[in-house]
C-alpha cells in the first residue's frame, strides 16, 4: 500500500500511465504496431519510429513551453512562430525546381531559428518590460505571426525540392534513425546542462512562485522572464524547421496548427503545475510523447485532424480540474462521505499527514 | 504658460476618459485621411458598411468587455461564432426547424458553453485563458465534427432577413445585424453604468478580495460574466450568419484579437476594473476603416488586417501601460505636495 502510494505520487506517474494505457491500446487494436523493419537504404521503419519522429518538435516545443509556464506566464504563439521559422527557411532555399538552393542551407537554419529567437524576444519585451498579461502579448504574435509568414511566403506554399532538406525531418544516408530524434535528444541535454549546472532553473522556479518575494531576494526577474520567453521563441524556431522539413515545405496557413494547446497539454500531463512554480522537465518530455501518441492513436481511429481538438480540449480541462486544490478538496470530501464513518476520517488525516510532509 | 499647459495636460491624462478620446481622435484622423485619399470615402455608405460589416464584432466585443472588466478574459468567442454559424446552417438545411427556434437553441447553447467555462474559472480557481483556451480548440473543434465542408443557408425566410435594408434618412442604409449591434450596445453601456449588476463587476475588477469583503455577490457575478460573454459570442455567430449565410470552420477565425483589441483600444484596461462601452464601438470602427482603406488600396494583402490590428493592440497597451505609470507618480506627487502645506 505505501508503495503503492509512492509511485502514484511521483510527478512522471501520470504521463508514464498514459501512455502505458496509450500503447497497449494500440499494440491490441492497431496492427504491426510494434513491427520495425530496415528499408533498404538503410533506416529503422515503423509506427514506433514514426511517434517518435513526429513527437521531436513537440518535445523541444514543451520545453521552452515548461520555462514559461514556471514562471506562470504562457505562450501561445508558439504556433505561429513555427509558421513564421518555417517560412523564412523554405522562402531562403527557395522552391527551384531543379534542387538548388538559393542560399546554402545552414545560413536558411540559422536564419530561421534567428527569426524564432526574434520572435520569443518580442513576447519578451512585452512580458517582461511592459507588463502586458503573457495571454494577451502572445495572442498579438498567434494571430499575426500568421499574417507575417504570409507576407514572407507572398501568400504561397513554398515546397522545397532542394535533397538535403529533406534530410532533416528523414534521416541522414547512413544513419539508421531519423534526426528529429537527434535533435530533440541534443535540446533535452542542453536544457538539462543549463539546469544542472546554473542556477537558471532555480531562479525560474521562484519567479513563478513569488515573483515579488524573488526580486527582494535579489533575482532580476525582468531579465529571467524575458530569458524564458526568448527561450520558447528559440524552440520554437527549431520545431518550425523540423516541421517544415517534414512536410518539405512551408505552409503559412497550417504549419503547427494548434501546436500552442498540444505543448500547453504536455507540460500540464508532465506534472507542472499551470500556475507555475514547481516544473518538471522529464515529465514534460513524456508528456510530448504521450501526447504524438493520442494524436496517432486517434488518426487510425479516423478522427480528423481539425476535430481532434475536440478531444485535447477535455484532456486540459480534466487535467486542471486535477491540479485545483478546490477540486481535490472536494473530490476528497466526497470520498470520504461515500466511505464508512472512521475509515474515511483516517483516510482524510493520512492524506493531511502527506501533505504536511510535502 | 508652460506649466499652465502642462497642469491641463496632466489633467486630461489621469481623466478616466482619456484613452476614449484618443481613440476618437484617431477615428476622425483616419476617416479624414480616408476622404483626402480616396475619393469614395465621401460616400455616407461607406461609414454604414462600417457598422454592417462589424456587427458580429462590435456584439462580441461588448462580450469580452465584461470579462476583460474583471480582469478575466475569453479566447473562445471566435470559436463561438464559427460554432454558432455552423449548427444554424446545419439546422436550417438538414432538418426542418423554423428559424425562430434554431436562433432560439444557439442562443441557448452561448449561454451554456459561457456558463460551464465560468463555473470551471470561479468554482475551480482555474486561470480564465487556459479553461478558455480549451473552450476554443472545443468549439472549433465541434464545429468541424458537425462538418468539414461548408453548408450555405438558403433557408428563404432567413436569406430575406439578412438581405434587409433600413433606409436611414435617403442617405444610405444599414441591415438588421447593425441594428441588433447598436441595441446590444446600449443595453450593455445602461447595465455596465446604472445596474448594480454593472457596479459589481467595476468593483470585482478593481479588486475582488475587497468586492468580496464588502458582500458583493463575486461568485454568481464572474459566472455571470462569462455567460454573458457567451451569449454574446453565439448573438455575434447569428449576425456573422446574416453576413456569410453559410457555416464553415474557420468564420471567426482569430475574432478574439480583434475582440480583445477593440476593446483595449476603447480604453478597457487588461488589469480590469476600468472600461467604457462606447469606447469599445470607437475601438471597432477603427479596425473597420483600416479594413475600408485596405479594400479601397485594393493591392494590399488582407494580411495586413491582422498585423495592423496587433500593431494598434500593442501601441494601446503600451500606452496604458505608461499612463498607469504616470498616474501613480503624479499621485504619489501631489500627496507629497499636500504633505508639505
Amino acid at each position: 500500500m505505501e508503495t503503492l502510494k509512492k509511485i502514484t505520487a511521483s510527478p512522471l506517474f501520470l504521463p508514464l500511465f498514459a501512455l502505458a494505457v496509450l500503447l497497449i491500446f494500440n499494440i491490441i487494436f492497431v496492427d504491426g504496431f510494434l513491427t520495425i523493419e530496415m528499408t533498404d537504404d538503410g533506416r529503422l521503419y515503423g509506427r514506433l519510429i514514426d511517434i517518435l519522429n513526429r513527437s521531436s518538435s513537440l518535445i523541444i516545443l514543451s520545453l521552452g513551453m515548461t520555462f514559461v509556464i514556471a514562471t506562470s506566464g504562457i505562450d501561445i504563439s508558439v504556433g505561429s512562430v513555427i509558421a513564421i521559422s518555417s517560412a523564412v527557411c523554405c522562402t531562403l532555399i527557395g522552391g527551384s525546381g531543379d534542387g538548388t538552393a538559393e542560399y546554402p542551407m545552414i545560413l536558411a537554419m540559422l536564419a530561421a531559428v534567428l527569426a524564432g529567437v526574434l520572435c520569443g524576444v518580442w513576447n519578451g519585451l512585452l512580458v517582461a518590460k511592459f507588463k502586458i498579461q503573457p495571454v494577451v502579448a502572445t495572442l498579438i504574435l498567434m494571430t499575426a505571426g500568421r499574417g507575417i509568414a504570409q507576407l514572407i511566403t507572398e501568400g504561397q506554399i513554398i515546397t522545397v525540392y532542394y535533397k538535403p532538406f529533406a534530410y532533416i525531418g528523414s534521416s541522414i544516408p547512413g544513419n539508421i534513425l531519423p534526426t528529429t530524434i537527434f535533435i530533440a535528444i541534443a535540446m533535452i541535454l542542453l536544457v538539462t546542462f543549463i539546469i544542472k549546472k546554473t542556477s537558471i532553473g532555480l531562479f525560474v522556479q521562484s519567479v513563478g512562485i513569488n515573483s515579488t518575494a524573488s526580486r527582494f531576494t535579489g533575482i532580476n526577474v525582468t531579465f529571467v522572464i524575458f530569458l524564458v520567453y526568448a527561450f520558447s521563441g528559440f524552440c520554437a524556431g527549431v520545431s518550425g524547421l523540423i516541421e517544415s522539413s517534414l512536410i518539405r515545405a512551408a505552409d503559412a496557413n497550417n504549419a503547427g496548427l494548434n501546436m500552442e494547446m498540444d505543448a500547453i497539454l504536455a507540460v500540464a500531463l508532465g506534472g507542472t503545475l499551470l500556475s507555475g512554480g514547481k516544473f518538471n522537465i522529464g515529465g514534460s518530455v513524456i508528456g510530448a510523447i504521450t501526447i504524438q501518441t493520442l494524436t496517432t492513436t486517434m488518426y487510425a481511429l479516423g478522427v480528423s485532424s481539425e476535430q481532434l481538438p475536440v478531444i485535447k480540449a477535455v484532456a486540459v480541462i480534466i487535467l486542471c480540474l486535477m491540479q485545483s486544490s478546490k477540486f481535490r478538496i472536494m473530490f476528497n470530501n466526497w470520498k470520504s462521505r461515500n466511505k464508512v464513518g472512521p475509515q474515511g476520517e483516517k483516510n482524510f488525516l493520512m492524506d493531511e499527514k502527506a501533505v504536511n510532509k510535502a | 504658460m508652460n506649466s499652465k499647459l502642462r497642469k491641463l495636460l496632466n489633467e486630461a491624462i489621469s481623466s478616466q476618459y482619456f484613452s476614449f478620446f484618443v481613440t476618437v481622435i484617431l477615428f476622425l484622423v483616419l476617416y479624414a485621411v480616408g476622404i483626402m485619399t480616396y475619393k469614395g470615402f465621401m460616400r455616407p455608405q461607406v461609414f454604414f458598411n462600417l457598422f454592417i460589416d462589424n456587427a458580429a464584432l462590435i456584439i462580441v466585443t461588448i462580450g469580452i468587455t465584461f470579462t476583460l472588466l474583471t480582469g478575466g478574459i475569453d479566447l473562445s468567442v471566435g470559436a463561438v461564432v464559427a460554432l454558432s454559424c455552423m449548427i444554424l446552417a446545419s439546422l436550417l438545411q438538414n432538418t426542418g426547424v423554423p428559424v425562430p427556434v434554431a436562433v432560439l437553441a444557439v442562443l441557448l447553447l452561448g449561454i451554456f458553453i459561457g456558463g460551464v467555462q465560468g463555473y470551471l474559472i470561479t468554482a475551480f480557481n482555474m486561470q480564465p485563458f487556459i479553461v478558455t483556451l480549451a473552450g476554443m480548440f472545443f468549439c472549433r473543434g465541434l464545429t468541424a465534427v458537425i462538418s468539414r465542408e461548408t453548408i450555405s443557408i438558403t433557408n428563404d425566410f432567413y436569406v430575406s432577413i439578412a438581405s434587409e435594408r433600413i433606409d436611414i434618412f435617403g442617405l444610405g442604409f444599414i441591415s438588421i445585424g447593425a441594428v441588433v449591434a447598436l441595441l446590444s450596445l446600449f443595453i450593455a453601456a445602461i447595465v455596465l453604468k446604472y445596474t448594480k449588476f454593472g457596479r459589481t463587476i467595476f468593483a470585482l475588477g478593481g479588486n475582488a478580495a475587497s468586492a468580496s469583503l464588502m458582500g458583493l455577490p463575486v461568485f454568481k457575478t464572474r459566472i455571470m460574466v462569462y455567460v454573458i460573454s457567451g451569449f454574446c459570442a453565439a448573438l455575434g455567430g447569428v449576425v456573422y450568419s446574416w453576413i456569410m449565410l453559410s457555416g464553415y470552420t474557420l468564420h471567426g477565425l482569430g475574432m478574439e484579437m480583434d475582440a480583445i483589441a477593440s476593446s483595449v483600444i476603447g480604453g478597457t484596461l487588461l488589469t480590469g476594473g476600468v472600461g467604457f462601452i462606447p469606447g469599445t464601438l470607437f475601438g471597432v470602427l477603427i479596425q473597420g476603416v483600416i479594413l475600408t482603406f485596405i479594400t479601397f488600396q485594393g493591392t494590399l494583402s488582407a494580411w495586413w488586417t491582422k498585423i495592423v490590428v496587433g500593431a494598434l493592440l500593442c501601441i494601446f497597451i503600451i500606452m496604458q501601460a505608461l499612463i498607469t505609470e504616470r498616474k501613480s507618480k503624479l499621485s504619489s506627487k501631489s500627496s507629497i505636495e499636500a504633505a508639505k502645506q
